[in-house]
């Protein structure tokens, strides 16, 4: 394959039990080098696409292209691909050496290239001299580790990882996190993480595909998802978001930066901002509008913002570095606010006026 | 389990009591016989008189008792071959095979530890006369075969049912294909069972009494059939010394299934 | 490629996948051999029991059933089986269930122990046991001998070849058989429920009768009907340990083969046994599933 040769593309692919379709036409393009994440809650059909990109499952539908070659007839021995399983899947009869040397041995390899590269792979995750050791002298992060060496130590094209910090500790999730990250920057291979963690997803990937019901409902970098979701599904899973429901009214403004009139429930009137390229809004839809917890800023006086809201402090936690207030809207609904712990501290019953401009909530379909 | 309560309390100490006295019970018997075997009398009868190993001297002396050991020892070994052989070929084909019927195959194969084995032992001995298998070693270890499969079966079953299929996705998207995936994972994983399952047939076939009763003859008798001749007759101790050998073989093997469950192959 | 998608087809519980794979060949070997070498023989038996008839029987199929059911001697062994095999399943519930629940309140090292204990016997050779018990109750054996020696009698107790020493020597034999479902029975119990019923005022007595007790109910059938059926069957310890006098139906089978070569009448009693059997695991199967009895037969 070229350098332009994506790594991965996935077209048009669909997979049934039965009556219940668990992924439902997705398409997907991963460029050489990248690390993007499928993110979803159970059942969006993430694991189920990441098993028939290993080839595990045979799609019903579509095309799987692994560096530009069609894979849907090829077995998973003998494509090119690593996985990282979710509880490690480590031979239990083998060491850990044996366990990295065994894709080598797979591939004809000779033994003192073998050998070799099992060393450097696994000084490379920081277990020099636990070589010999048996997957249950092990520790989980430990484990982790050889099941990682052993998922790279052939230079796959592809790296998949299936949900695999699921039962690690905070602490350990996040070294094993940087761990990673780290290892693919430096390695450069192509990587697929499949998580229903957001946070997890924010912190790795260059992209996000989220995924539910079986389609990728938006993908992006995380940034982008965060300030620009596409739909009330994303905004939702990805990151915490207000939501306030009206009809959308007139749309206004240049292309890349247009705005809408909406009228909410309440009665009351806010204006937002549209994605760029957005073509689903249009003039008397049902509208979610969504603005994320730290936008909000308190009016002081003289201060204007097109939206603006008024309502009593109910409860205040201390995060550590944020605190986050559950503010009651005078005109119904809720408001939660994630504020610096720097600022000044409100308690709960003080009334306050909040207000935020238009580009800093999104309108998307309701539904 | 192992619930807290005090264990003063007269409920607990009368369980205690009585589950003492079930495992002298259960173990106690057999034990009579080992002391039985050094008796210095002439005669069975307890207690043991003096201590002596005219017993064993007699048995060692006595070639019906080395021969019935030497053909014990070789039906015995023939049938865990074939049995394991069968047995694990079945495991894997009623366990990750997909076949109308799998229900009645499953039936089949657990049947004859079911159906009664005196009925067992006259169907094969009527059987059997007619291919005129009857009263030799072929034909004892095609017998003891059908008894000892089902247990092959349930041990590898078991060991099949439990292992992790992850393991073997794992080799195939490490590049093994499915034979070697088979010989490089699967089967070292499920080779306690396979050796308990062996160790299984071992000593059903060579503890197997009824339906070698009726198909040895003669010039060819296992070990259980000679102890179950002289054993009505109640004539001396000779049996105790046998007894305890068979005992002693039966237990060892037993300790070695025990230990093999911990011990887990590594390379 | 048809090979893959059963093997590897991960998420298989709706994997719409061929009918057969490939693995279901393996199966092949084993059930061609038990087809030709155990129900091939047992066909045969069936067979033998409607045609092999005694001279002067007007070519009646029944006729070896009708011999059967007709004696009274013959009767009197059916009899005698169901009584010997409702003994044995009884002592073995009495002596099993405490023991079981002894095994269920133990640490698990204890328990394991207490397990050994049971399996060990279950994995020794019948015959070596049975003939540990002749020289137990013997006139001359361990019992007599030792209560003659501490005087507490004059002359031996008659307990060898007679139903007491059948009963026995059953009892132990087949105790692991109902102490292994019970235990099994016993362990799914949530231990919370008994605090729970203590906490709402019951007593230890009623708490084990109220809540306990019934629910170890299907460990209680399951190991009695499995018992039971493996009574019925029982060759070797009735025959060593019993008299002429109550034969059992295993041993009476055997002398019918052996001594009068009445191979019409033993199969029919064959016959009747393994229906017998058949009816009693079939009633069986409609309260516990039996494979979970059975599957206490690998190495755990």
């Amino acid at each position: 394959m070229t350098a332009d040769t994506p790594a991965l593309v996935l077209g048009g692919v669909r997979k049934r039990f039965g009556e219940f379709t668990a992924v439902d036409g997705v398409d997907l393009e991963v460029r050489r080098g990248e690390f993007i994440t499928l993110l979803g809650p159970s059942g969006s059909g993430k694991t189920t696409t990441l098993r028939m990109i290993a080839g595990f499952l045979t799609q019903d539908e579509g095309s799987i292209r692994i560096a530009g070659e069609e894979m849907t007839r090829v077995p998973p021995y003998r494509r090119d691909v690593g996985m990282v399983f979710q509880n490690y899947a480590l031979l239990p009869h083998m060491s850990a050496a044996a366990n990295i040397a065994f894709p080598l041995a797979m591939r004809g390899i000779q033994r003192d290239s073998i050998r070799d590269k099992v060393s450097s792979v696994l000084a490379l995750v920081g277990l020099s001299g636990y070589g010999e050791r048996l997957p249950r002298q092990l520790s989980g992060g430990q484990q982790q580790r050889v099941a990682l060496a052993r998922a790279i130590v052939f230079d796959p094209t592809l790296l998949l990882l299936d949900e695999p910090f699921g039962a690690l500790d905070r602490k350990l999730r996040a070294q094993m996190q940087a761990e990673v990250k780290s290892l693919q920057r430096r390695l450069g291979i192509t990587t697929l993480f499949v998580t229903h963690d957001q946070e997890e997803a924010l912190v790795l990937s260059d992209r996000i595909a989220v995924m539910n019901a079986g389609r990728i409902a938006q993908i992006g970098a995380a940034e982008h998802l965060y300030r620009r979701p596409a739909s009330r599904f994303v905004a939702e899973f990805v990151g915490e978001a207000n939501l306030f429901r009206g009809r959308a009214g007139v749309i206004a403004g240049p292309a890349p930066a247009r705005t809408v009139e909406v009228k909410l429930e309440s009665g009351a009137a806010m204006r937002a901002s549209l994605a760029p390229g957005d073509r689903a809004v249009h003039y008397g839809a049902d509208l979610a509008l969504v603005v994320r917890p730290e936008r909000p800023r308190r009016l002081i006086a003289g201060a204007a913002f097109e939206n603006q809201v008024a309502g009593t402090v109910a409860e205040a936690t201390y995060l550590g570095e944020t605190v986050r207030y559950r503010v009651t809207l005078e005109g119904g609904g809720e408001i939660v606010l994630r504020w610096p712990a720097e600022g000044e501290r409100l308690s709960p019953g003080t009334r306050l006026e909040l207000g935020w401009p238009a580009s800093d909530m999104t309108a998307v379909l309701w539904a | 389990m192992g619930e807290a309560g005090s264990w003063r309390s007269p409920h607990r100490l009368a369980l205690l009591a009585l589950g003492v006295a079930t495992v002298i019970f259960l173990v106690g018997p057999m034990l009579v016989v080992i002391p039985m075997s050094f008796t210095g009398a002439k005669i069975l009868s307890w207690p043991p008189v003096g201590f002596s190993f005219q017993w064993y001297a007699k048995m060692l002396e006595d070639p019906q008792w080395s021969r019935g050991f030497l053909n014990s020892m070789q039906v015995a070994t023939l049938t865990a071959i074939v049995s394991t052989i069968l047995g694990t070929l079945a495991a894997l084909g009623i366990v990750r095979g997909r076949f109308p019927g799998k229900g009645i195959a499953n039936a089949l194969i657990l049947s004859p530890l079911i159906v009664p084995v005196i009925i067992i032992a006259i169907g094969f001995f009527a059987f059997y006369s007619i291919t005129r298998l009857t009263g030799s070693l072929p034909g004892l270890v095609l017998a003891h075969t059908a008894l000892a499969v089902p247990f092959v079966v349930i041990n590898v079953g078991t060991v099949l049912r439990t292992m992790d299929r992850n393991l073997e996705l794992a080799a195939a998207s490490l590049g093994a294909d499915p034979v070697r995936t088979f010989w490089r994972v699967t089967f070292p994983i499920i080779l306690p069972g396979v050796f308990a399952g062996a160790l299984f047939a071992f000593i059903t076939s060579w503890d197997e009494v009824v339906v070698s009763i009726f198909m040895t003859s003669t010039r060819f008798r296992t070990l259980p059939v000679e102890m179950w001749e002289q054993v009505r007759q109640v004539v001396d101790p000779t049996v105790a010394a046998v007894a305890t050998v068979v005992m002693v073989v039966t237990t060892t093997l037993l300790l070695f299934v025990l230990v093999a469950r911990r011990r887990v192959p590594v390379r | 490629m048809l090979f893959l998608r059963p093997v590897f087809g991960r998420a298989g519980r709706r994997t719409g996948g061929p009918l057969v794979n490939r693995w279901a060949l393996l199966a092949i070997p084993v059930l061609v051999f038990l087809l030709v070498g155990f129900l091939a023989p047992l066909l045969i038996m069936a067979v033998r029991s409607v045609t092999d008839l005694p001279a002067g029987s007007e070519g009646d199929p029944l006729t070896n059933f009708r011999r059967f059911f007709g004696g009274e001697a013959n009767l009197r062994v059916l009899g005698n089986t169901f009584f010997i095999a409702g003994l044995s399943t009884v002592g073995c519930l009495l002596i099993g269930y405490p023991y079981a629940y002894l095994m269920r309140l133990a640490s698990p090292r204890w328990a394991g122990l207490l397990l050994i204990a049971v399996l060990v016997p279950f994995w020794s050779s019948l015959l070596v046991r049975t003939y540990a018990w002749q020289v137990i109750l013997r006139d001359t054996g361990l019992i007599n001998s030792t209560l003659r020696g501490w005087g507490i009698i004059n002359q031996p107790l008659d307990l060898y070849q007679t139903t007491t020493g059948v009963l026995l020597g059953m009892t132990q034999i087949l105790l692991p058989f109902m102490v292994l479902p019970l235990f099994t029975t016993m362990a799914r119990i949530d231990p919370e429920l008994t605090k729970a019923a203590a906490n709402l005022g019951a007593s230890p007595t009623r708490a084990f009768l109220r809540v306990f007790f019934p629910l170890s109910v299907p460990g209680v059938l399951a190991g009695s009907l499995l018992v039971f059926v493996l009574a019925l069957g029982f060759y070797i310890t009735p025959a060593l340990l019993g008299s002429p006098k109550n034969t059992m139906l295993s041993a009476f089978i055997a002398t019918r083969v052996q001594q009068q070569l009445d191979w019409g009448l033993a199969s029919a009693m064959a016959m009747v046994l393994v229906a017998i059997t058949l009816v009693v695991l079939f009633l069986a199967s409609r309260v516990i599933r039996v494979r979970d009895v059975f599957g206490a037969l690998d190495a755990e």
